[in-house]
């Protein structure tokens, strides 16, 4: 027996009305329930001052300068290389084995574990290149690990861009390099940079590859040599090591706001340039 | 403007001084199919030619050859000459970028790029390398008008061009070429998504510019082409079958198939 086309249509939104509230409520859960336990006791001291007692007492001002240190750092690498690939895949070569070879392996990397980046980092940074546990290793490692999806995103933009846009670039007498940077580029900048937003929330809450890169020294960088702790592994040592709960909630709410305050950073940014293109 | 100024010895090849354009033993087309058969048609200075024939006969490829916008096609590939001015277009040594300037072209569809209708029309000289605002300014104003729009976008040159009608955007676009200051204008199909009023005024503009420029109109309206133009040329599966007077081939044409394309006994 069949129901009605009207009560299995009711029956269908209201399971997708049900499915989509369990997302969002889980989502919602856990924001509120790291907020509830890490924002009562917050204070300024803790976000300016460095920790005492391996981060029992004291703040987290090391692991925010290190979090931005190394995530700008490690953009700042992955973004031109990215951008260049992305580019050089869609404007410059042809469809075909070689390319699908370089989409799949960038596809396989994207998938592959940040602690497998984090031990290749280990071996190759840290220790064949002497490196050492620092700011510039973890940057190099988390610059590795966000490539293919700077890669694959830039790709999809610049795809995206309609074809005719390049035949009438041509047409009025550009040349290739001039179409690719006065139509193409600013056509697909938002796609570009979305990607390189996703990238820099992966960074920031990356652990695994950090860990074994930056190491987790305490203290303030000082320089890209030096050690550091980023704040998503601070949260970890805090709660793993039983140090202190306390810090690890604020730790964590402080992420979570970082991460809230860059997608909206890169929304706002976005909007305006859409508009500023399509006026100036 | 020469293609190339290194060479000097290239004026005498013209046989005719009022020809600006010469196409010898052109074939044309596609991977296998071949799309052009031996075409050999020249085109004056200062006149509007009307290139005529049903789809599929090549019309389109004929024109973007004449700029070498079929090299962006891998799979394109040609036999024969070109010469603009005397000169050979698809010689190694020729600059593609300002034969596409000197050779401008208006599409089917109208393709406004994302941006306001002041930086559609700069685009072109910006790319060409100008730099100086006022000069681009006055071309953008010239263009307009020559292209019968600034009436209607003067106060609103900063909007964006995706707010403009059909008719509008292919006015723009024809403004877009004029402010490369070609020699030769190419038209493929510019009316055919427009309303007759629209159709009017690009009408309207070519027959100013006809002063100025050659200009090519491919067309599938056979009105227009009769309306618009000095000579016709009727193109059919890839072969020129006639190019005379516009007033001829419309009323005396040498061969049959001109005449019944044109009386709409068939395409």
């Amino acid at each position: 027996m069949r129901l009605p086309p009207l009560i299995t249509q009711r029956i269908a939104v209201a399971l997708m009305w049900i499915l989509a509230g369990v997302a969002l409520s889980i989502l919602a859960f856990i924001i509120v329930f790291i907020f509830y336990n890490g924002l009562p006791n917050l204070s300024w001291e803790f976000l300016t001052k460095e920790p005492r007692h391996m981060g029992r007492e004291g703040g987290i001002f090391p692991m925010i300068v290190a979090t931005a240190y190394i995530t700008a750092l490690g953009l700042s690498i992955a973004s031109p290389i990215g951008l260049a690939t992305a580019i050089y895949l869609t404007e410059y070569t042809e469809e075909g084995v070689i390319k699908n070879i370089i989409r799949f392996g960038a596809d396989c990397l994207a998938g592959i574990p940040s602690i497998i980046f984090g031990l290749f980092g280990f071996v190759f940074f840290v220790i064949t290149l002497g490196l050492g546990l620092s700011v510039i290793s973890g940057a190099l490692t988390l610059a590795l690990m966000v490539l293919p999806t700077i890669i694959r995103t830039s790709e999809e933009a610049i795809r995206a861009v309609p074809q005719v846009y390049r035949e009438v670039s041509f047409g009025l007498g550009s040349t290739k390099w001039q179409m690719i940077t006065r139509v193409v580029l600013p056509s697909a900048l938002p796609g570009i940079f979305t990607g390189i937003v996703l990238s820099a929330g992966r960074c920031i809450s990356e652990t695994a590859a950090v860990m074994l890169t930056a190491g987790s020294a305490l203290s303030l960088p000082q320089s890209v040599f030096d050690s550091s702790r980023t704040l998503a592994l601070h949260f970890y040592i805090m709660s793993r090591e039983g140090i202190s709960m306390q810090n690890a909630y604020q730790t964590a709410a402080i992420l979570i706001i970082a991460i809230l305050i860059i997608n909206i950073f890169a929304y706002w940014l976005m909007r305006r340039f859409i508009s500023r293109l399509s006026v100036s | 403007m020469s293609l190339q100024p290194m060479n000097d010895n290239t004026k005498q090849n013209n046989p005719d001084i009022r020809s600006k354009i010469r196409v010898e033993n052109f074939s044309a087309g596609y991977s296998k199919s071949l799309v052009l058969k031996n075409i050999n048609l020249t085109i004056n200075k200062n006149e509007r030619l009307a290139i005529i024939g049903p789809a599929g006969s090549g019309k389109s490829t004929f024109l973007k050859s004449l700029n070498r916008l079929n090299d962006l096609n891998k799979e394109f590939f040609y036999n024969g000459k070109i010469f603009l001015d005397g000169v050979d277009i698809y010689s190694p040594q020729t600059d593609i970028p300002l034969l596409r300037r000197t050779v401008g072209i208006v599409y089917a569809v109208p393709a406004p790029l994302p941006g306001s209708i002041r930086a559609n029309i700069a685009f072109g000289p910006k790319m060409a390398g100008i730099k100086d605002k006022a000069r681009i300014e006055a071309l953008i104003e010239t263009s307009l008008k020559a292209a019968f729009l600034w009436e209607e976008v003067k106060d609103r040159l900063d909007t964006p061009a995706f707010n403009l009608s059909g008719g509008q955007q292919q006015r723009l676009c024809l403004a877009r070429v004029l402010a490369l200051k070609p020699q030769v204008l190419l038209l493929d199909e510019p009316c055919s998504g427009l309303d007759p009023i629209s159709t009017a005024k690009i009408e309207e503009a070519l027959a100013e510019l006809k002063s100025q420029y050659s200009i090519v109109l491919v067309t599938n309206n056979i009105k227009q082409a009769a309306r618009a133009s000095d000579r016709t040329a009727f193109f059919l599966m890839g072969e020129l079958v006639e190019c005379d007077l516009t007033s001829k081939i419309f009323t005396n044409p040498s061969d049959q198939r001109t005449n019944d394309y044109v009386t709409g006994r068939f395409g």
